[in-house]
């Protein structure tokens, strides 16, 4: 199949000899996303307008962002690479980008500059971290609760997640370490700065698993970011953490009883992630989507549509209403003043690192 | 069992209607479940449980407004069409070669039987996740991992033992003589086959087909790791659905599958009873 | 016929061959076209089944990428003693150097890490750090490389990041099967995880005990069914069986949809015991996401391949053998208990070997009612496949199952025989 659509587009090619680039492309691509809210968003904001600039492609959507690194692993391994564009965090970028399987990006030669000629690296600035990145979203996993179950005192702070005398019920928490352990240290009387330090020995390990334990009978964990707004919907859980986007969703567009707690929100960053190895065509078509959706005006169009923040600093000031509701987007997202007085910023860098280590210490500490 | 007799004691009596009662209680317990979901798939509202309006069974309670999203929402849409290319294309499969092979190992000399007939029945065994593990490797080397035949091929590996089993049991009341009176007869062997032996095996291997078709048709570790967003099926999205997003729709898609059970179910009583009857082994 | 028996000398077919031979042709002729008809099934099986399972063991024990990624590493590493407490060579450095070098470029460093880390936590980091340098490193002039490297990262002084590799350099290995039973090779040999790092095999004896909770669970409720059907008259029988036979139809994620909405906290059975006041509104109580969950949804699912197979020894059993016994004098619990149940313990052997070999393999009704308590050790191979990327440790962890469902399903062979499964 492959190589019958590969000598179609070179015969297509040859036919059309010295014609312009765009017939040097692919005319379709599979995208990787996260299905749900995030997804549409994506959809509306950029990969619409673009089939709509370029009637003869064709989109595949696969939802498969949350295995992105199992799946890219086992088609590079097969040597087979169905996906053209995947969208990845950051944490699961660095892997993929440390392991070879997706490509390194010229950011300032690849990406458009900004509408007043600033380059593309220095738009997005500090979010450049890692060299096969292209950042779309900042976003943030934080708490959403219960109004209705949580008396006349709505919580403030990250660490009345642990205490179940003044908030009893159960709580929604990801099944995995990151993040967790960070806000137990740290309601467990860590400073901020001294976080990682602390994580970085056995006995720290131990002291966050420990302050964990406090709730661990209470806690339900969750994989799969639509969970926990479904748990508060349901009632059967009086916090949990997920991505504020999700919250938002529940809160703004159903209406659901549900309010912010964004104290601590952990920030984190989704970007898109060119996988190794496409054939030529394919890679141009690629670019020049890359090239389109995540330039100014079309990340500030994305938050029209869900609440995380464009990672374009020129996209900022362009964030306006939301598409169908018509509210105000800024006091939705994570990095309005309101919203980011307190917030940890967890170290991709140091996770990188150690996450082996205390994946396997979690997952012991939850079976036990 | 039906009757208690005239001098049957007070003690035994009681323990009569006890047993009575708790065997009613563990049919309930088998059929309540399936039961409950299919009035809650009328419901009117978001709820995975009964309102009060449908207790009172007043209209208002009730509505098809979740099957309407089925049959709307592309999702789901798709995940029913994928269903529906996959499973007989599977099914397929496995009757005919599962068929060839039950006609081979029931002939009366085969080497290492014993052998042969246990890895042809390991799919059943083997837990699905060591099958879909090896098989997302394995796939993946070979280039058959997310396609469409790459899903086929494991669907129609995991049906292969229920042709198998239920193709050799119709063969063990199989006469022999018959056949044989055919060549006589001088039928050659496929006549033979298509004429005389097909159509006495015939309930045996629709209701192996039965069973591959309900297998793929169901099946949904496999295919998670073996498939791609692509060759979602119904079992799939119903997966997800239940561990992310848990919609009424669910419970539509459970009343149809319902459905679609109790016609496979019929069916095969009407083949087992059939066959049974050409078999000789029931008067009619 | 008749007349060639009468012949003298061997015994001729009509062809003139003698039948002796004749017949060892035929029977030849019929082995062959019994094989013929199966061959198509069986090579289809050993490709899309049995050769993926194959794969799969070997990845369990394959560990190929370390002296791939190091080899000049494992070559000078080869002579060092490991139990002498002393760091290698220079020589060794150097060719950790070189090494790193060429594996940071081909951008294989972390892999080997990676690998590593799963025996030694911390490898990740030193190779991830140091190959973040190494493709900057001049071989001719950067030396000498024990400082270097040690400057780089402070555990290129630990023999016991030395010892990993050395340990681990053999193209095939036993670390991902000692995981798996929560062990490691210290340095004087294999030894037990420490405590905080053990987790399959508690992991796998939760599997083997709800698996037996769940087989007794069913073989209790069958039990009774089973006698109820197999006493009634056929018409009565084969109306109740279908009770019996559209769950057994029934999709198996309809049935745990089912007991997700029942069991929640919102749901309906809750909502029954709050509108009879047995339980209070905000007690409600919770049976679902934990082993209670499980138990009760894998019993139900499970339940007709228990009935069934019972039901079917228990029709052979004439009722005449209780009314005997009873009119021997037997009260009604001898005449059950020493009559008639041992002529019912086959179909129980056959049900409980069926539902327990079905129930230790169970994915998706663990992963959807079970929380974290409640779930199987398939749910930590699919974890290992999908998340933590470990495909080793979860192969070990399946070729462990495997292996337990291989002997009981031998032992079911033994018992019952393949030949007699029914279905249906």
């Amino acid at each position: 199949m492959k190589l019958v659509k590969i000598l179609l587009a070179s015969s297509a090619l040859t036919a059309t000899a010295g014609a312009v680039s765009a017939e040097d492309m692919a005319n379709e691509m599979t995208l990787v996303s996260w299905g749900g809210a995030y997804q549409a968003s994506q959809l509306k904001a950029y990969v619409e307008p673009y089939l709509e600039m370029h009637p003869e492609v064709s989109v595949t959507w696969d939802e498969s962002s949350a295995e992105a690194v199992a799946k890219l692993r086992a088609m590079n391994e097969a040597g087979n690479v169905t996906w053209d564009l995947v969208d990845a965090t950051i944490s699961d970028t660095m892997r993929l980008c440390d392991e070879g399987l997706v490509e390194e990006i010229d950011h300032d030669a690849d990406l458009a500059d900004a509408p007043d000629g600033t380059k593309a690296s220095e738009d997005f600035g500090d979010l450049l971290v890692s060299d096969c990145f292209i950042p779309q979203i900042v976003y943030s996993t934080t708490f959403g609760y219960r109004t209705d179950m949580v008396g006349d005192t709505p919580p403030t702070s990250v660490c009345d997640i642990f205490d179940l005398e003044k908030y009893p019920g159960k709580r929604a928490l990801q099944k995995r370490p990151i993040d967790n352990v960070e806000w137990a240290l740290h309601c467990d009387g860590v400073a901020k700065d001294a976080i990682y330090d602390v994580l970085g020995t056995d006995e720290g390990v131990n002291q966050a698993l420990a302050k964990l334990d406090t709730i661990k009978d209470q806690v339900v964990w969750w994989t799969a970011g639509a969970e926990t707004p479904q748990l508060l919907a349901d009632g059967e859980v009086v916090f949990g953490s997920t991505f504020n986007g999700r919250l938002f969703s529940a809160i703004a567009e159903q209406n659901q009883p549900i309010g912010m707690l964004w104290d601590m929100q952990s920030f984190d960053l989704d970007g898109w992630v060119v996988p190794a190895g496409l054939p030529a065509d394919r890679k141009a078509r690629v670019m020049d989507f890359l090239k389109f959706a995540t330039d100014t005006q079309r990340l500030a169009d994305q938050a029209k549509y869900i609440s995380y923040g464009p990672a374009r600093m020129s996209s900022a000031p362009l964030v306006g209403k939301h598409a169908e509701l018509g509210i105000d987007m800024a006091p939705h997202m994570p990095t309005d003043p309101a919203n980011s007085g307190n917030v940890h910023v967890y170290d991709y860098e140091w996770w990188a690192d150690n996450r082996d280590d205390l994946n396997a210490k979690f997952e012991a500490w939850l079976a036990k | 069992m039906s009757k208690l007799p005239p001098y049957a004691t007070t003690g035994q009596r009681i323990w009569h209607y006890t047993f009575l009662v708790i065997c009613g209680v563990i049919f309930f317990f088998l059929i309540a479940p399936i039961a409950v979901v299919i009035p809650l798939s009328f419901n009117a509202e978001n709820f995975f449980t009964f309102t009060p309006e449908m207790l009172r069974f007043d209209p208002e309670g009730y509505s098809l407004k979740h099957y309407r999203d089925f049959f709307s929402n592309p999702d789901w849409q798709s995940a029913m069409w994928n269903s529906i290319k996959i499973a007989p294309v599977a099914t397929v499969i496995s009757v005919s070669l599962g068929t060839l092979a039950a006609i081979g190992l029931s002939q009366p000399h085969v080497p290492a039987r014993r052998a042969i007939m246990a890895i042809l029945i390991s799919p059943m065994i083997v837990p699905l996740i060591i099958s879909a593990a090896g098989m997302y490797f394995f796939y993946s080397k070979i280039n058959l991992a997310g396609t469409y035949w790459g899903v086929v091929l494991a669907h129609a590996a995991l049906g292969i033992p229920f042709v198998i089993i239920t193709v050799t049991a119709t063969l063990v009341g199989f006469d022999r003589s018959l056949t044989r009176a055919a060549a006589n007869m001088g039928a050659d062997p496929v006549t033979t086959f298509f004429r005389v032996q097909m159509p006495l095996i015939l309930p045996g291997v629709i209701s192996g087909a039965l069973f591959a078709f309900i297998t793929s048709f169901d099946e949904v570790v496999v295919v998670i790791f073996v498939g791609s967003a692509k060759q979602q099926t119904l079992p799939w999205q119903m997966f997800t659905g239940l561990r992310e997003q848990i919609s009424p729709t669910i419970l539509a898609v459970a009343t149809i599958l319902v459905g679609v059970s109790i016609l496979l179910l019929t069916t095969l009583e009407i083949l087992r009873r059939r066959s049974e009857r050409l078999r000789g082994m029931s008067p009619g | 016929m008749s007349d060639m028996t009468e012949m003298s000398g061997p015994v001729l077919a009509a062809d003139g061959t003698p039948l002796k031979r004749s017949l060892n042709k035929a029977l030849r002729r019929q082995k062959m076209r019994a094989l013929l008809l199966i061959s198509p099934l069986l090579l289809f099986i050993m490709v899309s089944f049995i050769l993926p399972i194959a794969d799969m063991l070997y990845r369990s024990v394959e560990n190929k990428i370390v002296i791939e990624t190091l080899p000049r590493s494992v070559k000078a590493l080869a002579d060092w003693d490991s139990a002498s407490g002393e760091l290698p060579q220079e020589a060794v450095y150097a060719a950790m150097a070189a090494d790193l070098k060429d594996a940071a470029e081909a951008k294989t460093h972390t892999k080997v890490g990676t690998r590593l880390n799963y025996e030694n936590p911390g490898m990740s980091s030193v190779f991830r750090k140091t190959g973040r340098k190494a493709k900057k490193f001049d071989l001719e002039t950067g030396g000498p490389w024990k400082e270097a490297l040690i400057e780089i990262n402070e555990d290129w002084a630990d023999p016991d990041v030395w010892r990993t590799i050395q340990t681990y350099s053999p193209p095939v290995t036993a670390g991902y099967f000692l995981n798996a039973v929560d062990m490691r090779v210290g340095s004087d040999g294999a030894e037990m995880r420490p405590e905080s790092e053990q987790i399959y095999m508690n992991l796998l004896k939760r599997t083997l005990w709800m698996s037996l909770l769940i087989t007794f669970s069913c073989i209790v409720l069958a039990y009774p069914v089973a006698w109820l059907l197999a006493n009634l008259p056929t018409r009565q029988a084969n109306l109740l069986m279908i009770l019996v036979l559209l769950p057994f139809w029934t999709s198996l994620l309809v049935r745990t949809s089912a007991w997700k909405i029942l069991l929640q906290q919102q749901g309906v059975i809750n909502d029954i015991l709050v509108w009879i006041g047995l339980v209070s509104d905000d007690a409600r109580l919770v049976i679902i996401n934990n082993q209670f969950g499980t138990i009760v949804a894998m019993t139900h699912i499970l339940l007709p391949f228990m009935i069934l197979p019972m039901y079917s020894v228990m029709q052979t059993i004439p009722p005449t053998y209780l009314r005997a016994a009873k009119s021997l004098g037997a009260t009604d619990w001898t005449a059950f208990w020493r009559v008639y149940f041992p002529q019912t313990i086959p179909g129980i052997g056959a049900g409980s070997i069926l539902v327990f070999i079905l129930a230790i393999g169970y994915y998706i009704t663990p992963a959807l009612v079970g929380g974290t308590k409640g779930t199987f050790i398939s749910n930590q191979i699919a974890f290992h496949i999908s998340t933590s990327l470990n495909w080793g440790l979860a192969s070990a962890l399946g070729a462990i199952l495997l292996a337990v469902v291989l002997v009981l399903y031998w032992a079911y062979d033994k018992i019952v025989g393949i030949d007699n499964v029914k279905l249906g």
